[in-house]
């Protein structure tokens, strides 16, 4: 059984310029694998990965014909039922750590925090857990990392603070939107790697949204490429270079390579056709 | 859609001129969507209705005594709102106050926030000597208590409208200063300051054409926020007999000459005091609305 | 002669009583019409660099040179008319409240430049952005077409040399693709000369002549492209950067 349905995913906001429609129609199934979702901006991904939170205030609006978490009714569970799940079962790691953790709390402090709230952990107990999770992000001095601020940490070493705090309580899915695309380029591979260890060893399902095709096809086992609001292609990670939609070829065409032809680069020439 | 409404949609305006009235449109209708905000505008709407149409729609001369019909409660024939110690139509007498309370916002706004505006942007640009200089002449009018100032004034030159009105533009520029040093330092360092800079522009034209725009929204929101102090301010004044003089129906003196008749004739003072209250709650809703319309943050979407 | 020679440049910064120096004793020289590439990690150094040129960042040594002339210390019309800068990020670099037009005019107002219609129309043929676009405010615009703005306005004073500070790097592949085409031929057409920052090695390649690699603040290889194209780096640094860069991700 699936671990992750959607069918007919729409999220539309109501804004005083008219109806904006972010995410139109977008159906998937997740086992415990990873999928890439794969756009520029304006193609929905992050919305998608929101909407399965249902993180999405109005006037942004989610309807979908049926969304179920492992047997569970996402569209029908209450905002309670939705919280007992955001966390200890689906767990979400965002971009930028300098908005994502809080700033005037010790790093200790925000991942003790669930612990002691939610499990009713005795501060002992949370404090080892604490450290064991920050150890399992490679993070060699974890006792400093858990008594400095956020700020005082640098970009990959916050992300995997990020990732050690959402991983604690060992959820089911995992939803990282572009958790690397804030870092310098040799510590995204670190961080990668250390996504890549967990993920496997906990036999999590995830959900990987980024706009760097590359980066998603070597990471993923199947892609979902969107663009404006729909999904356009989806194919495993290994058939990337025998894409067929002109949109999916158009993007992994149009990057540079180092050692490539000084010619113009081809550009993607937008069809409306691809958006309906 | 009117073509009115299409031209000012448009989303591709062929003059600056059509381009702000279109930004403009799409702040309004934003602003619509708030039932707060509208509830702000529709008190302020009236207000405004109140004091241009006094005269039309006062039942009484406003200073007219009538002894015989003194203290009168409200619904009495011919006056809806009842009568003062002198025998005064208290409706005549709110509808000419609004007058007054709008002449002196409207002296306080145009002056004190735009020196405020002034000092607040040239500080916070400059930084350094000039900051801390002009900061401390702040501080220094910061710290006067607004009455006191007034008390101040009023022995030298003498009590009236416009000395009120003087001593509470005089106490109200420096938070408007703050509010724009605030958001100069964080504007200053901005990419499109470097841009404008790196072409050569002069300090003056940065500061007035690229700093200020950005801190207007909040120095607005801070002026409509303000009015309901400032009105309040300008009640204190007449209700210590320092601002507006007998027989002027300034709403706060009104409050004070009823004091005396309180507990029996508690309409005297009431009305001018709810009339005091409505508008202060209006500009309050306004104010609250204008900052989800206007804050800069949110002008980004 | 260079048209930009930098000598031993130091640039230093005071930040709540502690120093930090940002840039070390670096120096580079770009002849004219060449593209030259600063590449390297975040704080490397290598956007001060650029501020550094501009005036908005202290030089506490060396000293940089643009056609034989040192720096004022502060930038003023002539240097303006010569140096101009792209920045980075295209929703920070517009300013939020003025038109396109207002814009793409101002640098002309400023240095008393007539024939204003006719050049904020060209300007805007130039980059390829419609004339409809004209009374936009920069809110109404994508980020790429924000971009291309920015580099209109770059150009507006005629400049001989172009500041990049990653200009790029906020902008989703393919209008990436296009801006990089865009710069390359106006590039071509005015003779322009480059000197460009990124932390993408694969841009750099494309765009430039020759790349310094920097960490830490200091210079660490200095590489043509036919080096960098076949992996001749001398430094570990440079072939760690190398080796980690996007586009070995899909080959590996």
């Amino acid at each position: 059984m699936s671990l992750l349905s959607v069918k007919n995913l729409r999220v539309t906001f109501d804004t005083e310029a008219g109806l904006v429609e972010a995410v139109r129609g977008v159906s998937f199934d997740l086992g415990r694998e990873r999928l890439g979702i794969v756009g520029e901006s304006g193609s929905g991904k992050t919305m998608t990965g929101r909407a399965v939170l249902r993180l999405i205030r109005p006037p942004g609006k989610i309807q979908a014909d049926s969304m179920v978490f492992d047997g569970q009714d996402l569209m029908q569970a209450s905002e309670a039922a939705m919280r007992a799940l955001r966390g200890p079962r689906i767990a979400m790691v965002m971009q930028d750590p300098k908005y994502s953790l809080n700033p005037v709390m010790k790093v200790g402090a925000q991942l003790m925090e669930g612990l002691r709230q939610r499990d009713r952990l005795s501060r002992a107990e949370a404090h080892d857990k604490a450290i064991a999770a920050l150890q399992a992000v490679q993070i060699r001095d974890p006792e400093r990392v858990m008594e400095a601020y956020p700020h005082e940490l640098s970009g990959g070493m916050g992300q995997r603070v990020m990732i050690a705090m959402m991983l604690i309580p060992n959820p089911d899915l995992l939803i990282a939107d572009e958790p690397t695309s804030a870092l310098d380029v040799t510590v995204q591979a670190e961080v990668l790697a250390i996504l890549d260890g967990l993920v496997r060893n906990r036999g999590m399902g995830l959900i990987f949204i980024s706009h760097d095709l590359r980066l998603v096809a070597r990471f993923c086992d199947r892609v979902l490429v969107m663009y404006k609001g729909k999904i356009v292609e989806e194919l495993a990670a290994k058939d990337l270079m025998q894409a067929k939609h002109p949109y999916t070829q158009g993007l992994l065409n149009c990057l540079p390579r180092i050692g490539g032809p000084r010619q113009p680069l081809p550009g993607l020439d937008r069809n409306a056709a691809w958006a309906v | 859609m009117s073509s009115l409404t299409l031209w000012l949609r448009d989303p591709n305006p062929t003059s600056r001129r059509q381009a702000r009235l279109g930004q403009a449109y799409m702040a309004w209708l934003r602003m619509r969507r708030n039932p707060l905000a509208m509830v702000g505008l529709g008190i302020v709407a009236v207000l405004l209705v109140m004091a241009a149409f006094a005269p039309w729609l006062a039942p009484h001369d406003p200073i007219a005594q009538n002894l015989s019909n003194r203290l009168l409660p409200p619904f009495s024939p011919g006056h809806l709102l009842g009568t003062d110690d002198f025998g005064r139509d208290i409706l005549s007498r709110v509808l000419y106050g609004s007058r007054i309370t709008l002449f002196i916002i409207g002296l306080v706004a145009v002056t004190a926030p735009v020196f405020g505006l002034l000092v607040g942007t040239v500080a916070g640009y400059f930084g350094g000597w000039t900051d801390e200089i002009l900061m401390r002449i702040t501080d220094i009018f910061l710290a006067f208590p607004k009455l006191i100032l007034a008390l101040a004034l009023v022995a030298v030159l003498g009590p009236g409208m416009e000395n009120a009105i003087l001593a509470i533009a005089l106490t109200s520029w420096p938070p408007y200063a703050r509010v724009a040093r605030a958001e100069t330092l964080t504007v200053r360092n901005s990419d499109y300051i470097a841009a404008v800079r790196l072409q050569g522009a002069s300090s003056p034209r940065i500061i007035l054409g690229h700093v200020m725009p950005m801190c207007l929204p909040s120095v607005i929101i801070r002026v409509t926020l303000d009015m309901a102090g400032v009105i309040l301010i300008a009640a204190g004044l007449g209700f210590l007999g320092l601002g507006v003089q007998p027989p002027l129906p300034e709403w706060g003196a009104m409050i004070s000459a009823g004091r005396k008749y309180l507990f029996e004739q508690w309409w005297v003072a009431t009305m001018p005091g709810l009339a005091i209250f409505i508008v202060s709650l209006g500009f309050n809703l306004l104010g609250d609305g204008l900052r989800d319309v206007l804050d800069p943050r949110s002008a980004g979407r | 002669m260079a048209l930009i020679q930098i000598d031993n440049l130091s640039v230093t910064f005071l930040s709540k009583g502690h120093k930090v120096p940002a840039v070390k004793g670096v120096s580079l020289s770009v002849a004219a019409r060449e593209s030259f590439g600063l590449v390297g990690e975040s704080g490397s150094g290598k956007s001060t660099i650029l501020r550094a040129i501009c005036g908005l960042a202290p030089v506490s040594g060396g000293t940089i040179r643009i056609d034989g002339q040192t720096l004022p210390r502060h930038p003023g019309p002539a240097f303006a008319r010569k140096v101009q800068m792209v920045f980075q990020d295209p929703y920070a670099s517009l300013h939020p409240r003025h038109t396109i037009d207002r814009t793409l005019s101002e640098p002309l107002a400023i240095h008393g430049i007539g024939d204003t219609d006719a050049r904020v129309m060209r300007a805007l043929d130039d980059v390829g952005l419609p004339r409809s676009f004209r009374f936009r405010f920069p809110h109404q615009l994508s980020g790429g077409q924000r971009q291309r703005v920015a580099i209109a306005r770059a150009l507006m004073l005629e400049p001989e040399i172009l500041l990049l500070d990653e200009p790029t790097s906020a902008l989703d592949a393919s209008v990436q693709a296009e801006t990089l085409n865009l710069l390359n031929r106006l590039r071509a057409e005015r003779g322009l000369t480059f000197l460009m920052v990124s932390h993408d090695l694969a841009v750099i390649d494309h765009m430039c002549d020759r790349v310094l690699v920097m960490q830490h603040g200091a210079a660490v290889e200095e590489l043509t492209r036919d080096q960098l194209a076949s992996a001749q780096m001398k430094t570990d640094y440079a072939r760690s950067l190398f080796a980690a860069s996007a586009d070995r991700m899909l080959a590996g």
